[in-house]
């Protein structure tokens, strides 16, 4: 197996009586698209929850590049290089769109409140670059129409794509995309997959969460199957489709 | 550009000249004083500005540090140090010239620190007690940190009223002028009114200035996407926790350093300047000025607070200020700039650029 850059071990975390994830292992190898897929509460989010801080499991580990990140913050996290979007996008809906992409920037810009207050020199042509930079990553996802207006006041699937963008300008080794496709119509989630596929050939690794199962099938090279919080399959996409587990837990249990 | 943030600084400047040749043609220089006590005011409510209307966290114990600030200042100026004066500490500070020799109002030889060792004090004690409040209460979201922090405008109130070198209910009076520089002192007497217009001016200024610059920085960037949604900012990398403790105790300095000022400038300050309804005041200048808007903020912190000291508001003087609250909770609660109709107007006066 190719080298992984992201694993998690014996993940674990309830909430209340609910095991929401439960001893979930798995590895996600450098420069692949990872899918987890898995029925409405199944974990997914969580899971996802637990790898970018947001949650602190209550066992297991998760290890980035050989290094445990267990427990790290999500500001610490994402300093590491591990971007994610919302299930819900996230924009900062009154910000303007470039703001918004700007944001992206901040761990790879350094400059603090003292600086920020005296209006040092070189935060000038640090703001220059994030700016740059920004428009650069616009210009790519053909948002630059959108450039000045402000997010809340974009249509839905745009909003999406900005939250991409924003994610694209940390410049991350792990992307960690929950559910791209949730809401976007047929022809906005073909221009999805063809973006995820272009994201992964510049050598960022992709975790998707992904209800759409044709999307998933299409663009990953491996899947994982929660269940209840449980991995109950994980292999390749064509692998996965025929198993009788996830048969049975997708379609019922007369299909197994 | 980023210079075109500073024009309507010069701007204000060129409008502080016009209004003094104002006030002299129509021989009301008296209005002089107000306006710089008003100014005063202002740097708190600039400073809550940041905190509430760009990192989006509510105050209401701002009166509290701005009494922290003006109480060390005046303790620190005029608490005799006579009797101890060969004590290993006061010696030090006389040998490193922290202390100086003056007479008050009733010819008592005093000595006591100088004003610009108890200005420095005031802020480094603000500071450090807004960092312990902050580092306890600023993880709290919503009415919970509005409500922690109005508990501390509280305990700063009552520990005022109840603190014999306080002054108790008297407060302190005869704090010394703050010589600055030359003849440039801190004075609220009427041969030093002009002066002091402008010098008060100049402080607003420097603190427009250094606040205009955060905000269109990248940690100002940052504050104003935590106000906007927190969980996507830690997600990006902003250490949340870190940068709202951080503007907490910014904008708690801003405060002392209004009370300092203005203690020095008034001669005196009492427990009035620690009650919530101040805090409740800067509040709702902060709201009715725009909430994310350093200019409003400003201009309305003058405005309303001149107002009140000129007696406008007579005996309704609290009710004004919290009547504006309600009312901008009820109709505008992101601020007036946020109405769709005033929002043209908004781009306007506000120069929050787009980068
Ligand atoms: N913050 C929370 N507090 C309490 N229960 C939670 C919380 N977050 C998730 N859960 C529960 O954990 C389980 C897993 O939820 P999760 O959101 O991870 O599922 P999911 O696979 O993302 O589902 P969906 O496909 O609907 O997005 C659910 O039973 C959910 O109700
Ligand atoms: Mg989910």
């Amino acid at each position: 197996m190719d080298k992984a850059l992201l694993s998690t071990r014996n993940l674990h975390r309830s909430f209340g009586g609910v095991h929401a994830v439960k001893d979930v292992s798995f590895h996600v190898p450098t420069g692949a698209i990872k899918a987890v897929i898995g029925p409405n509460g199944a974990g997914k989010t969580t899971l996802f929850n637990l790898i970018a801080g947001t949650l602190t499991p209550h066992q297991g580990q998760v290890i980035f590049r050989g290094q445990p990140i267990t427990g790290h913050k999500p500001h610490a996290v994402a300093a590491l290089g591990i971007a994610r979007t919302f299930q819900t996008t996230k924009l900062f809906p009154h910000m303007t769109v470039l703001e918004n992409v700007m944001m992206g920037r901040h761990t790879r810009t350094r400059s603090g409140f003292l600086a920020g207050m005296f209006n040092a020199p070189w935060t000038w042509r640090e703001q220059r670059q994030t700016e740059a930079k920004a428009r650069a990553i616009l210009e790519e996802l053909g948002l630059t129409a959108h450039t000045n207006e402000t997010a809340c006041n974009l249509p839905f699937g745009r909003q999406r794509l900005v939250e991409f963008a924003r994610a694209l300008a940390t410049e991350p080794s792990l992307l960690l995309l929950d559910e791209p496709a949730a809401g976007l119509n047929i022809y906005e989630t073909q221009q999805l997959s063809q973006l995820i596929l272009k994201i992964r050939d510049t050598g960022i690794t992709c975790l998707v969460v992904e209800h759409d199962m044709s999307l998933v099938m299409n663009i990953s090279d491996e899947v994982v199957v929660l269940d209840q919080g449980h991995k109950i399959a994980e292999g390749p996409p064509a692998a996965i489709q025929r198993n009788p587990e996830v048969i049975r837990v997708y379609l019922g249990d007369e299909h197994a | 550009m980023r210079l075109r943030i500073y024009y309507p600084v010069l701007a204000t400047a060129v409008l502080i000249v016009l209004l003094h040749l104002a006030l002299a043609y129509a021989d009301a220089t008296y209005y002089m004083t107000q306006i710089t006590m008003s100014a005063y005011y202002a740097l708190v409510v600039i400073g809550l500005c940041l905190l509430m209307g760009y990192a989006g966290q509510a105050s209401l114990g701002h009166a509290g540090f701005f009494a922290i600030g003006g109480y060390t200042a005046a303790v620190l100026t005029t608490y005799n140090l006579r009797p101890y004066a060969d004590a290993p500490f006061v010696s030090l500070c006389r040998a490193l010239g922290l202390t100086m020799q003056w007479k008050d109002l009733y010819g008592t030889d005093i000595l006591s620190f100088t004003p610009w060792a108890a200005f420095g004090s005031a802020l480094l004690l603000t500071g450090l007690i807004a960092l312990v409040i902050g580092a306890s209460v600023i993880r709290l979201k919503g009415h919970y940190l509005a409500m922690a922090t109005l508990g501390f405008g509280l305990i700063v109130y009552r520990i005022a009223l109840g603190t014999p070198v306080l002054g108790r209910a008297d407060g302190i009076s005869n704090v010394p002028p703050f010589h600055l520089l030359g003849s440039l002192q801190v004075n609220g007497r009427a041969p030093f009114r002009i002066q002091n217009y402008y010098l008060a001016w100049v402080v607003v200024l420097i603190a427009m200035v250094l606040a205009l610059n955060l905000v269109h920085s990248r940690v100002g960037r940052a504050l104003r996407s935590i106000h906007e949604n927190e969980e996507a900012a830690h997600s990006l990398g902003v250490n949340t926790y870190r940068y709202k403790l951080a503007v907490f105790v910014l904008s708690a300095i801003f405060a002392a350093m209004g009370g300092a000022l203005l203690t020095h400038y008034s001669g005196s300050i009492g427990p009035a300047e620690a009650t919530v309804m101040k805090s409740v005041r800067y509040v709702a200048i902060v709201a009715v000025g725009g909430m994310a808007n350093l200019w409003g903020a400003m201009v309305m912190g003058i405005l309303l607070n001149f107002l009140s000291l000129r007696g406008v508001f007579g005996s309704f003087d609290d009710t004004v200020f919290g009547a504006i609250l309600i009312m901008m909770m009820i109709f505008a609660p992101q601020g007036l700039l946020r109405v769709p109709r005033l929002r043209a107007l908004g781009s306007l006066v506000s120069r929050r650029s787009h980068a």
